[in-house]
C-alpha cells in the first residue's frame, strides 16, 4: 500500500467515523450523568429517515437537520420519561425502543426507497490544497465532519470547565450528593438524555444525507450498538471519542479497501471486522478496569430515587 | 452572635412544632417540638431508630413531614426539598458523606452553588476555598481528589462546603463515628470555633461522653418522641442514658478471660497480600495468629484493608501471596473449602453478603447446612426437615419475624443479625470472622451479639473481631492489632494499649506527645 492509499483510507475513515463521533459525544454525556441510552440504534434510524424525508420534501438539507433535531428531542424526552421518571430498566427500555424505531423507520421510509434527495451534504472543495492533492481525501470533507470535531472539543470544555458540566459528572457518580445540594438530578438526566438523543439523530441523518445519500431500511447497520462500545473505549471522556470514532471509521474503510484490492479473504470476513473490534475493545476496557479500577460512572444505568440507596 | 448573648435570653433561631412522620409500619417522629437557640451547640441524643436522622432529614428537605411546622427566627418556612433547606440556611454533614469521590475538593465544594457563574475558574475558586479554610482553621487542599482523603479530611470538606454557602445552621449526623479519637478532638475544636463565629450547630449522636463534652444543650429522643431538652450542666450521663433507653443502663459485664483454655494457635495467616476492588494493593503481607479461645480485635479506620482481610480469610477474595492455615492445615481455593474447614463469617454487609434478601428466613438460616443430610435427601431438599431444623434455630436465637417464610429483607437489622449469628454459630466453627457485627444495632441487640461472641470464645472458638467502634474492641478483645493502609501492627494484649496509642496507630503515625501527634496535614 502506498502513501496515497493510506491517506485515502484515513480520509475515508474520518467520513465513516463521523456518525459514530456524533452519537458517541451524545452517549458520553448521557452516560456521564447516569443514563445508559441503548436506544441509539433506533434513534439513528429515525434520524436517518426523518432527515432524508424532510430534505427531499423541502429540497433543503438544513431543514432536514432541523426536523431531525425536533423529532430526536421528542424521542429523547420519551426515553427520559421512561428511564428517569418511571425508572424503567434502562437496558430493556433501550432495546425495546430500538426495535420499535427499526419498524417505525421502515414503515415511514417505504415511499422514500429509491427517491433521490436533491440537496445533500457534499464535500467542500479546497482549492488551496491543489498543490498537495494527496491531502485532499483527508481535509476535503463535508461541513458536518467539521462541526463534529468542534462539537467534540466543545463537549470536553463543557464537561470539565463549566458548572453545568460539574453537575453532569456529579449526577452520574453520586446523584444523592447532587440532590442534597439542591440540584435536580432528574433535570440533569433529562437534559442529557435529550441532548444525546439529538446527537444520535444527527448521526443517522449524516448517514442518509452525507455518507450514502439515500434511504435504505436498517441503514444504521449496527452503528448505534458500536457507539456503546466506543463510549467504553473512550473511557467516558468526550475528548477521547474522536480517536475512537475515527479508528472505527478507518477499520470500515480498510475492510472495503481490502475487498476492492481483491485480497484472498472472503469479503464477509472483512466486513465482519468493524463488529469484532468492539468485542476486543470491551475485553480490553474491562481488563483495564480490573487492573486500575473502573472509571465508568458509578451509577450508570441506576435510576435515581431520593431517599433510597 | 452578639457578645452579650449569654446575658440576655438567647433567641430561638430554629423551631420545630408538632413534626410527625410515618413510614409504612413505623412512626418515625411523633409530634416533636424542638427549639434550637442561636449560636449554640445542640446535641440530639438517641439510639438507632429513635428518629434523630428522620427529624434532620425533614429539616434538610429529604423527607416531607406528615404534619408539623418549621420556624426560622419566628417565621414559618416550608422545606419541600434540599433546595429550600439550603435557601433557609440549613446545611447537613451526613454520616455517609455526600461527596463525589471522583471529583476534586474544590469541585465538590461548589456543586450546586447558586452564585457560581457558568464557567469554573479553578485558580480563583481554589484561592477562595483556601482562604475560607484558613479562616475557620480547617486545613484542606482544594486540589486533591476526594477519593484520596481520609475520613477526617472528608468531613472537613463537608464542613467547608456548608461554610462556603454561608449556612447558618450546621447539622452533623454522628460525625465522630468515622473518626479516630484524635480527629474527634480536632472536630470539637472546629465546632467551638464555628460557634464563636456565630453558627448554630446541631450535633446528632448516640455517644454520651461526646455529648457531655461538646453540647450546650441536649435533647433526648426515644422511639420517635422528644423526651426532654435540657442544659448540659443540669444533667448527667446517667440521667441521659436512662432517658435514652428508657431504663437503667446495665454495664456490660467485663469478660473474665478463661485461662483454662489451652493456648494453641488456631488460625495462622502468613504474608497475606491481596488486591482491593479498585485494583489497588489492599493487603500488604499481613501475618498474625489467633489462638484457641482468643478474641483478636482489629482496629482501624474503615477502608484500610479490613474488608479485604475478612474476605481473604473466608475465601471470598483471591490472594496474590500468602497462606491461611487453620489448625496447621492450609486452606485455599473455593469459599466452600473455608466453610468446610470451620471458618464462619459474620459479614459487614448483612443484606448483600450475609443473606439472600428475597429468600425466606428458613432458607437463609439453612444456607450452610443444606448440603448435608438430613436436609439433603439425595439430590433434593427435604423441606420438612429444613423447616424443622431452621425453625428451631430461629426460635433459639430469638429471631422475631411475622413468619419463618418472611423474606429476610423485611427483618430489622438486629433480627437479621441474629439470624446470621444462628447460621454461623450453630455449625460449631473453629474461627469466626466478625466484621462490624454490631453496626447500626440498638443497645439490646448489641448486648446480645456480644454475649454470643463471648459464649463462642468460651467454647474455644478463635474470633477475629473487626470493628470501627473502639469501645467494642476494648470491651471484647483479649488482644488488639491495628490495620493501616493494608499493613497490620503486631498484636498486643489489650491492657498494653491506650486510646491514644490506638488512635495513633490507626492514623499510621508513631505515638509520641500531643504536639507531635498533630494530624492536620
Amino acid at each position: 500500500m502506498d502513501l496515497r492509499t493510506i491517506l485515502w483510507i484515513i480520509g475515508m475513515g474520518i467520513t465513516a467515523g463521523t456518525p459514530l463521533l456524533y452519537a458517541a459525544i451524545g452517549e458520553v454525556l448521557a452516560e456521564r450523568c447516569g443514563v445508559l441510552n441503548l436506544g441509539l440504534e433506533g434513534l439513528m434510524l429515525m434520524g436517518a429517515i426523518t432527515g432524508y424525508m424532510f430534505a427531499s420534501l423541502t429540497g433543503d438539507k438544513w431543514i432536514g437537520i432541523l426536523a431531525v433535531i425536533v423529532i430526536s428531542a421528542l424521542l429523547g424526552a420519551i426515553l427520559a420519561l421512561l428511564m428517569v421518571t418511571y425508572r424503567t430498566n434502562q437496558v430493556a427500555t433501550g432495546i425495546a425502543f430500538t426495535i420499535f424505531c427499526t419498524g417505525l423507520s421502515a414503515l415511514i421510509g417505504k415511499p422514500y426507497i429509491g427517491v433521490v434527495a436533491t440537496d445533500t451534504f457534499k464535500k467542500i472543495r479546497m482549492p488551496f490544497l491543489d498543490g498537495v492533492p494527496m491531502l485532499k481525501p483527508i481535509f476535503e470533507q463535508d461541513i458536518l465532519v467539521y462541526i463534529a470535531v468542534i462539537l467534540c472539543i466543545a463537549a470536553w470544555f463543557f464537561v470539565y470547565k463549566t458548572k453545568a458540566g460539574l453537575h453532569l459528572r456529579a449526577a452520574g457518580d453520586n446523584p444523592a450528593t447532587l440532590d442534597s445540594l439542591g440540584v435536580s438530578v432528574y433535570k440533569v438526566r433529562y437534559i442529557y438524555t435529550i441532548v444525546g438523543s439529538i446527537l444520535a439523530g444527527i448521526a443517522g441523518a449524516y448517514l442518509s444525507l452525507a455518507y450514502s445519500p439515500s434511504w435504505i431500511e436498517g441503514m444504521a447497520a449496527g452503528r448505534g450498538w458500536l457507539t456503546i462500545a466506543l463510549v467504553n473505549f473512550a473511557l467516558w471522556k468526550p475528548q477521547n471519542t474522536i480517536t475512537g470514532a475515527y479508528l472505527f471509521g478507518i477499520f470500515y474503510a480498510l475492510s472495503y479497501r481490502l475487498e476492492a484490492m481483491g485480497i484472498a479473504v472472503p469479503s464477509y470476513f472483512l466486513r465482519m471486522f468493524p463488529y469484532v473490534l468492539p468485542l476486543v475493545i470491551l475485553i480490553l476496557v474491562s481488563w483495564r478496569a480490573k487492573q486500575k479500577g473502573s472509571i465508568a460512572p458509578k451509577t450508570l444505568a441506576v435510576p435515581y430515587l431520593r431517599g433510597s440507596k | 452572635m452578639s457578645p452579650t448573648a449569654d446575658l440576655v435570653v438567647a433567641e430561638n433561631a430554629l423551631e420545630l412544632r408538632g413534626i410527625t412522620k410515618t413510614f409504612p409500619g413505623v412512626l418515625a417522629n411523633q409530634s416533636v417540638d424542638l427549639t434550637i437557640r442561636k449560636g449554640e451547640i445542640h446535641a440530639l441524643l438517641g439510639e438507632n431508630g429513635a428518629g434523630k436522622s428522620t427529624l434532620m432529614n425533614i429539616l434538610t428537605g429529604l423527607y416531607t413531614p406528615d404534619a408539623g411546622k418549621i420556624f426560622i427566627h419566628g417565621k414559618e418556612v416550608h422545606i419541600r426539598n434540599p433546595k429550600d433547606a439550603i435557601a433557609s440556611g440549613i446545611g447537613m454533614v451526613h454520616q455517609h458523606f455526600k461527596l463525589v469521590e471522583e471529583l476534586k475538593v474544590y469541585e465538590n465544594i461548589i456543586i450546586g452553588w447558586k452564585e457560581q457563574g457558568w464557567l469554573l475558574n479553578q485558580p480563583v475558586l481554589v484561592k477562595h476555598i483556601a482562604d475560607l479554610s484558613a479562616r475557620y482553621n480547617l486545613p484542606v487542599d482544594p486540589n486533591i481528589t476526594v477519593r484520596d482523603l481520609s475520613a477526617g479530611q472528608k468531613q472537613r470538606v463537608e464542613i467547608i462546603k456548608m461554610l462556603y454557602r454561608n449556612m447558618e445552621f450546621l447539622i452533623l449526623d454522628e460525625p465522630t463515628s468515622v473518626l479516630t479519637p484524635q480527629e474527634t478532638e480536632k472536630l470539637f475544636v472546629y465546632l467551638r470555633e464555628m460557634k464563636t463565629q456565630g453558627k448554630t450547630v446541631i450535633f446528632i449522636s448516640h455517644k454520651l461522653n461526646e455529648v457531655m463534652e461538646i453540647a450546650d444543650r441536649v435533647t433526648v429522643l426515644r422511639e420517635g418522641r422528644l423526651i426532654r431538652t435540657m442544659d448540659k450542666d443540669q444533667t448527667s450521663p446517667k440521667e441521659l442514658a436512662r432517658m435514652m433507653i428508657g431504663r437503667e443502663m446495665e454495664t456490660i459485664a467485663k469478660i473474665a478471660i478463661d485461662k483454662e483454655v489451652r493456648r494453641e494457635p488456631v488460625l495462622v495467616a502468613e504474608g497475606l497480600t491481596a488486591k482491593g476492588d479498585e485494583g489497588q494493593v489492599a493487603l500488604k503481607g499481613v501475618s498474625f495468629t489467633i489462638e484457641k479461645g482468643e478474641i483478636l480485635g482489629l482496629a482501624g479506620v474503615s477502608g484500610n484493608g479490613q474488608s479485604e482481610l475478612a474476605e481473604a480469610l473466608t475465601g471470598m477474595r483471591p490472594l496474590e501471596a500468602g497462606t491461611v492455615s487453620l489448625n496447621q492445615k492450609e486452606i485455599k481455593g473455593a469459599t466452600l473449602h473455608f466453610i468446610q474447614a470451620g471458618i464462619s463469617h459474620i459479614p459487614e454487609d448483612r443484606i448483600g453478603t450475609g443473606s439472600i434478601p428475597s429468600f425466606s428466613c428458613i432458607d437463609n438460616v439453612i444456607l450452610k447446612s443444606y448440603r448435608k443430610p438430613p436436609i439433603r435427601r439425595g439430590w433434593t431438599l427435604n423441606h420438612r426437615k429444613a423447616e424443622e431444623i431452621g425453625g428451631r434455630l430461629l426460635k433459639e436465637y430469638d429471631v422475631r419475624m411475622s413468619s419463618p417464610n418472611t423474606p429476610i429483607k423485611l427483618l430489622s437489622g438486629g433480627n437479621m443479625q441474629k439470624l446470621i449469628l444462628a447460621r454461623e454459630i450453630s455449625c460449631g466453627p473453629k474461627l469466626i470472622v466478625a466484621v462490624h457485627p454490631t453496626y447500626g444495632l440498638d443497645i439490646c441487640a448489641v448486648e446480645m451479639v456480644h454475649n454470643y461472641l463471648i459464649q463462642e470464645q468460651k467454647r474455644g472458638c478463635a474470633i477475629l473481631l473487626i470493628s470501627e467502634d473502639l469501645d467494642e474492641i476494648l470491651t471484647l478483645s483479649d488482644s488488639i492489632a491495628v490495620i493501616y493502609k493494608g499493613e497490620m501492627t503486631s498484636k498486643k494484649h489489650r491492657n498494653d494499649w491506650t486510646i491514644e496509642t490506638l488512635g495513633c496507630a490507626m492514623m499510621g503515625i508513631p505515638y509520641q506527645t500531643e504536639e507531635s501527634a498533630d494530624v492536620t496535614n
